[in-house]
């Protein structure tokens, strides 16, 4: 402790890498079940992304398997399943976020161009309740408008017997419905929070130069969203190789005639891993999402940066 | 121009009016549904006005109490036992991590944070929780797998430490000779409340709606959560009888209400939440707030 002001300057330099470790036990003692975890569930499993060139023999595992190369890959590519989750998933993550970032910014401007404090406050917490439940009851609530015998758009709107999960062509809709109704709240929120961090005085100053609703609007709370928007845009563009799940597994209900219309590439590895039993091409499509996903991020990130460094992710 | 005003009011009212009608008359119609005559829906399918209302539904939910109940107490025991284990990981990393002094800083923070940018995806994952560490169905698949700790909410802890906590208080500590799990647990713990419940919440919530680990690691009926008996209803009722008579309960020789039960039990597994969400609003949207645009 003789020479605290020089730890200050070179806090541990000096002592070593176990010396250091030694010095603060306590503080890595605490992280050792965190890092024990991350590195089971987090990092084991990269290692495991080996197995898209390998042919997968069970009674080997996938340390022992042997490798095949790239005829994972080929066998994947060669049939018209890969096109199709690929540009399912991209073409619904286009979508969502284009029909997603618009609703959401509208309803955070709305919400905050309205005057009275308490019905804005209850509209907050009601928007915000499809996002609190699972898909899984979601799919129970599409389930009780579709359904062919019993549900409510057959039954009470339309009194005819349309086959919902057996049509294709209204999935499209149905799921950016969806989509869009289980997280509109949720960005919403989110915008709205800038929104009423925006300098109060900009909008006074608006209104001394006379200008309209509309006008400040445009020239105040759009450009105050707009890192904000930036950031949330390119952040889901770096996850347009993933999809929700649950959206595309259990709200068509699994339906086989849906097939083409609502398999995504995260639907496509869990059916061919757990229920055909196919696990080459199940990890390599796997394999393919994990490494777009990343390059995607990086790049997101990158350009993030360039925009507006206070919110890049790193 | 004043007019003008209180147009423009009242459309934006009207306009959120109807949103919120979309987001909680869906869940009425299950509601409505789920007290509704069975005949009555076979009839009129799914209504927001029955003819006949009746309590079949939930009488048969609890007479066939072997299945539904112990569902619903393994949600609760997993929510309670996975968000426990979650808020320990989570802070007992986060708060090291917040210490300035604490050497290799760096390096534990991108150890931390490239688990958000790259994963192994399911298959690996899957592999190795069934054949390596052979962890399906056991309970520990329904806690154990991705939910327990999430780098996320890792970073937003340790962000609210660092900002919140001011060094001089964790000094003052050290200088009156705690230790490090003192100064956390005496310290640090009691100014953090809100973040704390914020964690807990958006955790519990997580463990609660899951049904993905169930999916994949659990086919053994008696672990099934009711996420897990919502998901293996849906095309196959029977699944509740199989079960029952099984149980040999005295479910067994009732007739199942095939298209109310279903909303009845989507109603229940929605309850709790509901319930709660309105009280504790405030804390789920600062976990938004904060977690939604670096989430």
């Amino acid at each position: 402790m003789s020479n605290g002001k020089r730890r200050k300057a070179a806090p541990y330099k000096k002592n070593g890498f176990f010396g250091n470790l030694w010095g603060h036990r306590e503080l890595y003692l605490m992280m050792l079940p965190g890092i024990i975890y991350l590195l089971i569930n987090n990092y084991l499993p990269i290692g495991g992304l080996s197995l898209a060139f390998k042919k997968y023999d069970y009674s080997k595992g996938i340390l022992g398997s042997e490798w095949n190369g790239m005829s994972n890959f080929k066998f994947l590519f060669s049939t018209k399943d890969a096109m199709m989750i690929i540009r399912n998933t991209l073409g619904y993550n286009f979508v969502f976020i284009v029909f997603g970032t618009i609703f959401a910014v509208a309803v955070a401007i709305i919400l905050n161009e309205i005057r009275a404090n308490v019905p804005k406050k209850i509209y907050q917490v009601f928007i915000l309740i499809p996002y609190l439940v699972s898909m899984v009851v979601v799919s129970y609530i599409a389930f009780a408008f579709l359904s062919t015998d019993n549900g409510f758009i057959n039954n009470s709107i339309l009194h005819e017997r349309i086959n919902w999960y057996m049509t294709p062509k209204y999935w499209p809709f149905i799921l950016t419905f969806v989509n869009l109704w289980k997280s509109f709240g949720y960005n919403s929120i989110i915008y709205y929070a800038t929104v009423i961090g925006i300098d109060t005085s900009l909008y006074e100053a608006a209104v001394v130069d006379g200008t309209n609703r509309w006008q400040r609007i445009w020239n105040v709370t759009l450009p105050g969203l707009r890192p904000t928007i930036i950031t949330m845009t390119l952040l889901a563009v770096g996850r347009v190789f993933y999809s929700d799940f649950g959206l595309f597994y259990q709200v068509p209900m699994n339906s086989g005639m849906l097939y083409d219309v609502t398999t995504t590439i995260d639907v496509y590895v869990y059916k061919g891993l757990i229920i055909l039993n196919d696990v080459g091409r199940s990890a390599a499509a796997g394999f393919f999402q994990s490494v777009c996903g990343f390059i995607l991020v990086l790049t997101a990130n990158f350009v993030v940066t360039k925009v507006d460094k206070e919110n890049a992710l790193f | 121009m004043v007019q003008h005003d209180k147009l423009q009011q009242t459309l934006m009212h009207l306009f959120m009016i109807l949103l919120v009608l979309c987001c909680i008359l869906p869940f009425l119609l299950m509601v409505i549904a789920s007290f509704t005559e069975e005949a009555t829906l076979t009839r009129n399918g799914y209504s927001f006005f029955p003819e006949a209302l009746s309590l079949e539904t939930y009488r048969y939910i609890i007479r066939s109490a072997g299945t539904i109940f112990r569902g619903y107490l393994m949600t609760i025991i997993v929510t309670v036992i996975g968000t426990g284990c979650n808020l320990l990981l989570t802070v007992l990393f986060a708060y090291p991590l917040s210490r300035k002094d604490l050497p290799y800083r760096g390096i534990l923070s991108f150890f931390l944070f490239f688990t958000m940018l790259f994963n192994g995806g399911l298959v690996p994952t899957y592999m190795m929780y069934a054949n390596t560490f052979h962890i399906k169905n056991t309970v520990f698949a329904l806690i154990i797998p991705s939910l327990m700790m999430n780098a996320f909410y890792v970073i937003m802890m340790r962000s609210f430490f660092s900002s919140s906590i001011p060094d001089s208080l964790i000094e003052a500590a050290k200088l009156d000779g705690a230790s490090e799990m003192k100064i956390l647990g005496r310290v640090i713990l009691p100014l953090s409340k809100p973040m704390v419940v914020t964690l807990v919440l958006m955790v519990g919530l997580g463990y609660w709606n899951d049904w993905m680990n169930g999916l994949y690691y659990v086919t053994e009926q008696k672990l099934f959560t009711i996420q897990m008996i919502l998901n293996n209803m849906i095309n196959n009722i029977e699944f509740l009888t199989r079960n029952a008579s099984m149980l040999g309960t005295a479910a067994s020789n009732m007739k199942i209400p095939q298209v109310g039960i279903r909303m009845g039990i989507a109603v229940i597994a929605v309850l709790p939440i509901l319930v709660i969400y309105p009280f504790l609003q405030k804390y789920f949207v600062k976990g938004i707030v904060i977690g939604g645009v670096k989430g």
